[in-house]
Formats: structure tokens, C-alpha cells, sequence
């Protein structure tokens, strides 16, 4: 007996409600952007310049004794938190402190980490620093822009190949869903206030990998079935497309979503919020390429007969792809 | 058809095999490692130290490159530094001054007296008493400008002489500025290199990158702190003549000098003439010492063209005090008490043994040749990068082991070669990264993760593709050979769009993100070949075996 995740044969109806499944996106789309609009990102330092100290400690932290003693120091905005996660040892107490950039000072002076250190070590005698990262308002601001770049220019590679492999209303439809993706994911990081850093950038270009993966399999089929079911109209085609591919595409989400979580649940919590991105981007990037992709698809249309006149000629899409 | 000749068998074989090899040294780590640094120490030179039983721990005739671990699963040291390519055109423009007092003081009948004006440090401002002379006094200064040596540069000089009525103005040019850049990285990237090295650290990475910046990672190193008081020093030596004695940093100087603290004496300062007589560039030795009081001293040697300049100085000007300047601090002012032919000398100061170690390193390697500002600094501590390894190890094992018993649930023996095939690509990641000689890092670990999920997508397509070729009352090899054939464009077409993606990563990336995408690119590979070729000829091999008549995927 296998374990079968989607029935053997299926023929659900992706597209007899895409009212929904419009409107559901439009919803989450909207509300990312309001959130981000609204509460913002909590960025890292890496994007935001300053510096953060990660601190153990055998004692149990209290944040309000770390921040009396930070206090007189005057460096201005410093956050304390405490981290808690399920890998930490008993005796194992970890705090983050991060400390704004300082005016006119690029990263942190050995004097300001000196100063930090023997006002905790008053609280905590066994403090010890065990990372320390300073990056400074110049670099940050580059970051930024180098993230955003190369996430416009992995959308466009991506573009191009898809319109140089199928025809541009399937580039169309599969950068939708990425940037549907992306959106998403940005909300998501804005309504939890999980640190945003160089990190997630890794993984929002994955998840734009992953989608695409996803969308360019469905594509795939559709390609296919085209070319054999040359009657049938678009919708139908779609869904069929969509049935034949179900089982591999649930499949590997679960697969995938599987390793994802094991990194979640045992990776430490370093690399958790990067974990979280993925596990988020795979979730969101499978039901993307099933109803944003193809919903697109459906919307534009695709020129199926070569021999006759090109339907569109005369409107805005005529000799687009000529 | 079912058929793979023989000799495509052997090599995909061959290729498992060797990624395998490749792969192995890494599951031996503090073994291998022990044994490559043994290895580098005997070539280096040195014995004994239990070096000969290290190096015998792993056999010579086996691959001995690692994955380079990267500084958050280590544990060391990261900056960015930034090179203040100013501070030199401000050098360059201050050492012209003594050139052009002693061309235009020759042509003193035609242009009169002259007097440096204070002006901006990146420009020199001559005034001369006979306005009217202003042209000639140009074209004299103007026979000091050089062509400039560089590609972009050819054809124009390195000066810019004008005049500005009565006052001569002298810049560099904006060739010359270029060039001038291009020098001082690449010495301040040497120069950084040398420090490092004297300090002996393993694999330190020393890069540059983009026009004026430069990469230092050093794993294993306590402290950026550490780092930036090995490598931030300037240590710029220079030789100046004295004007007087000051007692306030604010006290006059006159145009062309300078006013500079002592360093062990608090309140004193020294006005010294700005332009220099031997710099610490001159130096070909120093080493630390003792003077004749048995204090720690660095006695030093000038190559022939500094001890030309410092003897002819010191035959001059006896009598007279000389100070000796380090990062603009005077660390002494002896009189000179005679003429100092050979180009050798002492620098006393309050050294203590260790400072006058240190010193002695950093005038050997070199003075920086403008400052550097950092602007991104990290340091992770060893334990951490320890805690990230052992928790990226069991998230590993735990994925692994979940998804090689999920794909055995869903396709049965089907399942069991795609895992076969998971295992060998994991292996050839490994193998694939250790050839490259890439770095593993934290996000990289999160991307051999997600590979392991995604990887068996290829036999997933595969495998469910076979399931429908078999709806359709085909034949076990022909649903098996159309399963394949069909699937191939999906997958050729799913992994060259997520290759797309892990190159613009690398491209565009630094650090993490760059570790990331390299082990993400290299899963994406590994796992396509391991999909088309290994599974298949796994079930091809089963096919000839079995010839069964039904089949259940």
C-alpha cells in the first residue's frame, strides 16, 4: 500500500471559482502592502546600519538590569531581547543587544564593545560576547539597493527565458505569481516584525526560484496538452494540466516543506527567520503557480492556431511577440 | 528503448565514484585538516612537533581538499575596510614643495621671492613677488610634471600647474588621481597581506573589492579589534626637520609646516617642516633592539637612495634636532650629533619590549599608504559557529532521513533508488564544493537542506509521469522510456530557472548570500545529473533483471 497524498485520478475545477482565488490574493496582497506601508520592516543592521552584540550567560537575563546598565553610556537607541530556543543549553542564556549607528562613526570603535562589556559584566560577572557585528550607514545603504537589484534582475532573467522558452503570456503569467510571491512574503515579515536582513534576501530569491519551478512544471503540461488537445478551449486545457501535475506538485512541496522544517525546528535560531522565509515561500509559491500563474494564463489567453490570423492583431497585443 | 551502452554506464559510475571521493575527506574534518596543515608545515620547511604522525593520519594517495568553512560556522573575524585614497594625493602634493622652492630659487632673478601659501592639503599654492613673471614661473614648475603610467592615463602628466595672478596653483591631475588610486589599493591590499601573514594565521581571506575597498576574513582570530590593531595601524615613518618646540596644538606653525604632539610627553609639541627628508618607505629593516642604555630601541636601514638623503641631511644640519614621526606623533627628536653615512640608525623612545616588537613588524611589512576606515566589522565567536555546525548537522540528518522514508512510502523500490540517488547527490555536493573549494556557510547548510527537498523533485516528475504513461495501457518499458523522455523538458526547464536565479544571487551577493547560492547552484547540478542519468540507469539495470510484466510505481 503507498501513501498517496492526492487521489489517482482528479479532476477539480481550479478555475470555476477564480472569483475567489482572485479576490483571496487581491486581499493578501493588499494587506502586505499596507502593513509594510504602515509598520515597515524591522530591518537588521545589516540594512540599517549599527551594531549588535549576542551575549551568553550561565545567569538568568534580566533585560531591565542589562539596560540600566547600558543606560549611562549614551549611545543612544539600544534594544535588549532576550532569545529563547529549544536548542540552548539549561545554563545557556542568550540575549541580542543592538546599538544604533553612532554619529559620524562608519562601524563600531574597539572603545564602545570595551565600555558595553565591563558595564554587563556588573550585572552578568560571566558575560561573554560571543558575536559582535558592526556595519556602518554606508554599507547599509548600499545592501539595500544591491538586494532590491537583484531581486528585480532575477525577476527579469527569468522573464526572458520564459518568453524565449514559451510565449509571453506564460513569462507574464509566471511573474505574477513571483511577484504575488515576493509581496507575500514581504507582508508576512512586516506583520511578524521578524528581523529582515542579507540573509532573507537569500531566501526571497529562492522562493522565486521555487515558484518558478513550480509554475514552469504546470507550464509545462499546458504546453503540452496544447499541442494535443488542439479543440479543447484554454480553461479546460488548464485544468487538465493542473490534475495531471497535482500529485508531483504536492509531492514536492511536501518534500521540500519536510527538510524545511527539520531546519526550523533543530537549525538553532540563527537561521530561523531565513528557515521561516523558505517554509513560507513554499507554502505560498505552490498555491501561486496553481492559481496565480495559470489564472493569468486563462486571462491573456494564449494564440493556439498558427495557420489563422492572429487574434489579437489590431489591439495593444498585436506583434508583441513578432 | 531500455538500453544504456556500457560505456555510458562506467562513466556515470565513474562520475559517482569520483564525486564520492572527492566528498570523502570531509566526513574525516578535524582529521584531514590536521593532516593538510601538517603536510603545509613539513613543505614550509619545519619538522618535529609531532608534525611526521599528523601528517600520517590520512593517506597521501586520497583527496585531501575540504569545504572551507565559512567564518559563521568557525568562528573568527570579518572587516570591510575602506582606503582613504585621498590621504595620498595630500602626501604626494606636500612632498612636491621642497622641488618646486628649489627650481623657482635658482630662477629667483626672474620671478622674485617665493612664499608657500596655506591653502587646501589636496593643492599647493607658490606666491611669487613679480607677478609678471607669472608664465615663466609655471613653465619651470610645470618640467617637475611626469607622464602618467597607466593605460587609461597615457598621454597626459600627473600635474596640473596654472596660474592664478600671482600665485602658482598645483593639483594632481585627474589621470594621475585614477592611477594614484589603483597604486595605493593594490599596496594597502599588499601591505595588509604581509601583516597578517607575519602574524601567522591560517587561510586568511584577503580580497579586494570594487574600486577602493578591501575584504579581510580571518577565521579562528579572537576579535575584530584584534584584527583592526594588526592591520589599522598606519605606521607611516618619516624623518622631519625640526622648526621649534611648542607648548599648544593651536601653536602658529607658518606655511609649510606643521604642528605634531609628542608621544610620550604630554604637552609638548613639535613644529616641523611638513615635507619630509626619508620616509619609512626607504626602509629595507627593522628590527627591535636595545640602545646604549639598554632600553628597548628598532634599529633600521635605509635602501641606498634614503641613505643618500639622510646622510647628505645629517652632514648638513648638525647640531640641529631631527624628529622622527610615527602616525603623525613624534616618538623622538634627537640632535644630531654627527654626519650618519650607510643609511642605518636607532629610533629610541618609552618603548617597552613588546612595542618595539610590534613596531619593528609593522615598519617591516610596510606602512599603509593611506588610512583605512572600516565599515562593516563582524566577529563570531568559535562556540557559536560550533553550536550553528552541530545544529546544521542534525537538521541534515533529520531531513535526510524524513524524506528518504517519505519517498519510500510514495513509489516503493521506485522510492528506494531515488534515495540511492538523494544520497549520492548529497555526496557529490560535497565533492563538488570541495573541488571548488568553495566555503560553506550557514545559509549554505540552509541551501544543501533545501536542496535535499527539492532534489527529488526530477525523480518525482519522473516517477508520476511513468504513472500516467502506465494509465494508458502502455508497456513497463515503454511507460519507464516515454516517462523519462517526457519529463525531461519540465525538468531542463524548472532547474535552468532556479539556476538562474542562484547565479544572480552569486553575482550580486556577498558573504552568506554568496555561500547560499554556491551550494544551491552546485544542488541544482548534482541533482539534475543524479535525476536523468543515475535513477535511470538504477532502473534500467532493475528492468534487465527483473523484466517485470506489471508495475506499480
Amino acid at each position: 500500500m503507498r501513501l498517496r497524498l492526492v487521489p489517482k485520478e482528479t479532476a477539480w475545477d481550479f478555475f470555476g471559482k477564480t472569483k475567489i482565488s482572485i479576490g483571496f490574493s487581491s486581499i493578501l496582497i493588499v494587506a502586505s502592502i499596507a502593513f509594510f506601508l504602515i509598520q515597515g520592516l524591522n530591518f537588521g543592521i545589516d540594512f540599517r546600519g549599527g551594531t549588535t552584540i549576542r551575549t551568553e550567560s550561565a545567569q538568568t537575563v534580566v533585560v531591565g538590569d542589562y539596560r540600566d546598565a547600558i543606560a549611562p553610556l549614551g549611545l543612544g537607541d539600544v534594544s535588549i531581547t532576550e532569545v529563547f530556543d529549544p536548542t540552548f543549553e539549561e545554563d545557556q542564556n542568550v540575549t541580542m543587544i543592538r546599538i544604533q549607528a553612532q554619529e559620524g562613526q562608519e562601524s563600531v570603535t574597539v572603545d564602545v564593545v570595551d565600555s558595553v562589556n565591563a558595564a554587563l559584566l556588573q550585572v552578568a560577572p560571566d558575560i561573554t560576547f560571543v558575536s559582535v557585528e558592526s556595519v556602518g550607514p554606508k554599507v547599509s545603504g548600499e545592501l539595500i539597493q544591491t538586494a532590491v537589484i537583484a531581486v528585480l534582475l532575477a525577476i527579469g532573467a527569468v522573464l526572458i527565458y520564459i518568453w524565449l522558452r514559451f510565449e509571453w503570456q506564460f513569462a507574464v503569467g509566471a511573474v505574477a505569481a513571483l511577484v504575488h510571491d515576493v509581496i507575500l512574503t514581504i507582508g508576512i515579515f512586516s506583520v511578524l516584525q521578524i528581523k529582515f536582513d542579507l540573509a532573507i534576501i537569500a531566501a526571497l530569491l529562492t522562493i522565486v526560484g521555487y515558484s518558478l519551478n513550480d509554475t514552469v512544471v504546470v507550464f509545462d503540461r499546458v504546453r503540452e496538452n496544447l499541442r494535443r488537445y488542439k479543440k479543447r478551449d484554454l480553461q479546460e486545457v488548464l485544468n487538465l494540466s493542473i490534475n495531471e501535475t497535482l500529485s508531483r506538485t504536492v509531492m514536492t512541496s511536501v518534500t521540500t516543506l519536510l527538510a524545511l522544517l527539520a531546519l526550523f525546528v533543530l537549525g538553532g535560531d540563527v537561521i530561523r527567520g531565513f528557515v521561516f522565509a523558505m517554509i513560507w515561500g513554499v507554502i505560498v509559491g505552490t498555491y501561486s503557480s496553481v492559481f496565480v500563474a495559470s489564472t493569468a494564463l486563462l486571462k491573456l489567453g494564449v494564440k493556439r492556431d498558427w495557420s489563422k490570423p492572429d487574434n489579437n492583431s489590431g489591439n495593444q497585443f498585436a506583434n508583441v511577440d513578432a | 528503448m531500455l538500453q544504456i551502452a556500457l560505456w555510458k554506464r562506467v562513466l556515470i559510475w565513474s562520475v559517482c565514484a569520483l564525486g564520492l571521493l572527492l566528498a570523502l575527506p570531509n566526513a574525516f574534518y578535524p582529521r584531514v585538516e590536521a593532516y593538510n596543515d601538517a603536510t603545509a608545515s613539513i613543505e614550509a620547511g619545519f619538522s618535529g612537533n609531532g608534525l611526521e604522525e599528523q601528517a600520517a593520519m590520512w593517506p597521501s594517495v586520497l583527496p585531501s581538499s575540504l569545504v572551507n568553512l565559512g567564518l559563521d560556522l568557525r568562528g573568527g573575524a570579518h572587516l570591510l575596510a575602506e582606503v582613504q585614497v585621498e590621504d595620498v594625493y595630500e602626501t604626494r602634493i606636500k612632498s612636491l614643495w621642497p622641488d618646486v622652492r628649489n627650481l623657482l630659487r635658482e630662477e629667483r632673478a626672474t620671478v622674485g621671492t617665493i612664499r608657500l601659501q596655506p591653502s587646501d592639503p589636496t593643492e599647493l599654492r607658490v606666491k611669487i613677488s613679480k607677478p609678471e613673471a607669472i608664465q615663466q614661473a609655471v613653465t619651470i614648475v610645470r618640467s617637475l610634471a611626469q607622464p602618467v603610467v597607466s593605460l587609461t592615463g597615457a598621454g597626459s602628466t600627473d600635474l596640473v600647474v596654472s596660474a592664478e595672478d600671482d600665485t602658482i596653483v598645483v593639483t594632481l591631475s585627474e589621470a594621475e588621481k585614477l592611477a594614484t588610486d589603483e597604486r595605493t589599493v593594490q599596496q594597502s591590499l599588499e601591505i595588509i597581506r604581509r601583516r597578517i601573514d607575519e602574524v601567522g594565521t591560517r587561510e586568511p581571506t584577503i580580497q579586494r573589492q570594487g574600486a577602493d575597498r578591501i575584504l579581510i576574513q580571518v577565521p579562528g582570530i579572537g576579535s575584530a579589534s584584534e584584527l583592526k590593531a594588526i592591520i589599522g595601524t598606519t605606521a607611516q615613518l618619516t624623518f622631519n626637520p625640526v622648526v621649534g618646540r611648542a607648548s599648544d596644538a593651536n601653536a602658529p606653525a607658518g606655511a609649510g609646516n606643521e604642528v605634531v604632539p609628542s608621544l610620550d610627553e604630554e604637552g609638548v609639541y613639535y613644529i616641523l617642516e611638513s615635507a619630509h627628508v626619508v620616509s619609512g618607505e626607504e626602509l629595507v629593516d627593522a628590527q627591535p633592539s636595545f640602545d646604549q642604555n639598554g632600553r628597548p630601541a628598532v634599529s633600521f636601514r635605509f635602501n641606498p637612495s634614503g641613505a643618500r638623503a639622510f646622510g647628505d641631511y645629517t652632514a648638513d644640519n648638525i647640531g640641529s634636532p631631527f624628529a622622527i614621526v610615527l602616525d603623525s606623533e613624534v616618538i623622538s627628536a634627537p640632535v644630531i650629533q654627527s654626519h650618519i653615512p650607510g643609511g642605518s640608525g636607532i629610533i629610541t623612545g618609552n618603548f617597552s619590549v613588546e612595542e618595539s616588537t610590534n613596531l619593528a613588524v609593522l615598519l617591516r611589512a610596510g606602512a599603509l599608504p593611506a588610512g583605512l576606515e572600516f565599515l562593516e566589522e563582524r566577529t563570531i565567536g568559535p562556540e557559536l559557529g560550533q553550536d550553528s555546525i552541530e545544529a546544521g548537522r542534525i537538521a541534515c540528518l533529520v531531513a535526510f532521513g524524513a524524506v528518504l522514508i517519505f519517498m519510500f512510502l510514495s513509489y516503493g523500490t521506485f522510492g528506494v533508488f531515488a534515495n540511492i540517488a538523494l544520497i549520492i547527490n548529497v555526496g557529490l555536493i560535497f565533492g563538488l564544493l570541495s573541488l571548488i573549494g568553495a566555503t560553506l556557510t550557514l545559509p549554505g547548510i540552509a541551501g544543501i537542506v533545501l536542496t535535499i527537498g527539492m532534489a527529488v523533485d526530477a525523480n518525482v516528475l519522473v516517477f508520476e509521469r511513468i504513472k500516467e504513461e502506465l494509465k494508458s495501457k502502455k508497456g513497463v518499458a515503454r511507460a519507464i522510456d516515454l516517462g523519462y523522455e517526457k519529463a525531461l523538458s519540465a525538468i531542463i526547464d524548472a532547474n535552468i530557472t532556479t539556476f538562474i536565479t542562484a547565479v544572480i544571487l552569486f553575482a550580486m551577493g556577498s558573504g552568506p548570500v554568496r555561500g547560499f547560492a554556491i551550494t544551491l547552484g552546485a544542488g541544482i547540478m548534482t541533482s539534475v545529473f543524479t535525476a536523468i542519468f543515475v535513477t535511470r540507469l538504477m532502473v534500467v539495470i532493475w528492468y534487465e533483471r527483473r523484466r517485470p510484466k506489471t508495475l506499480e510505481v
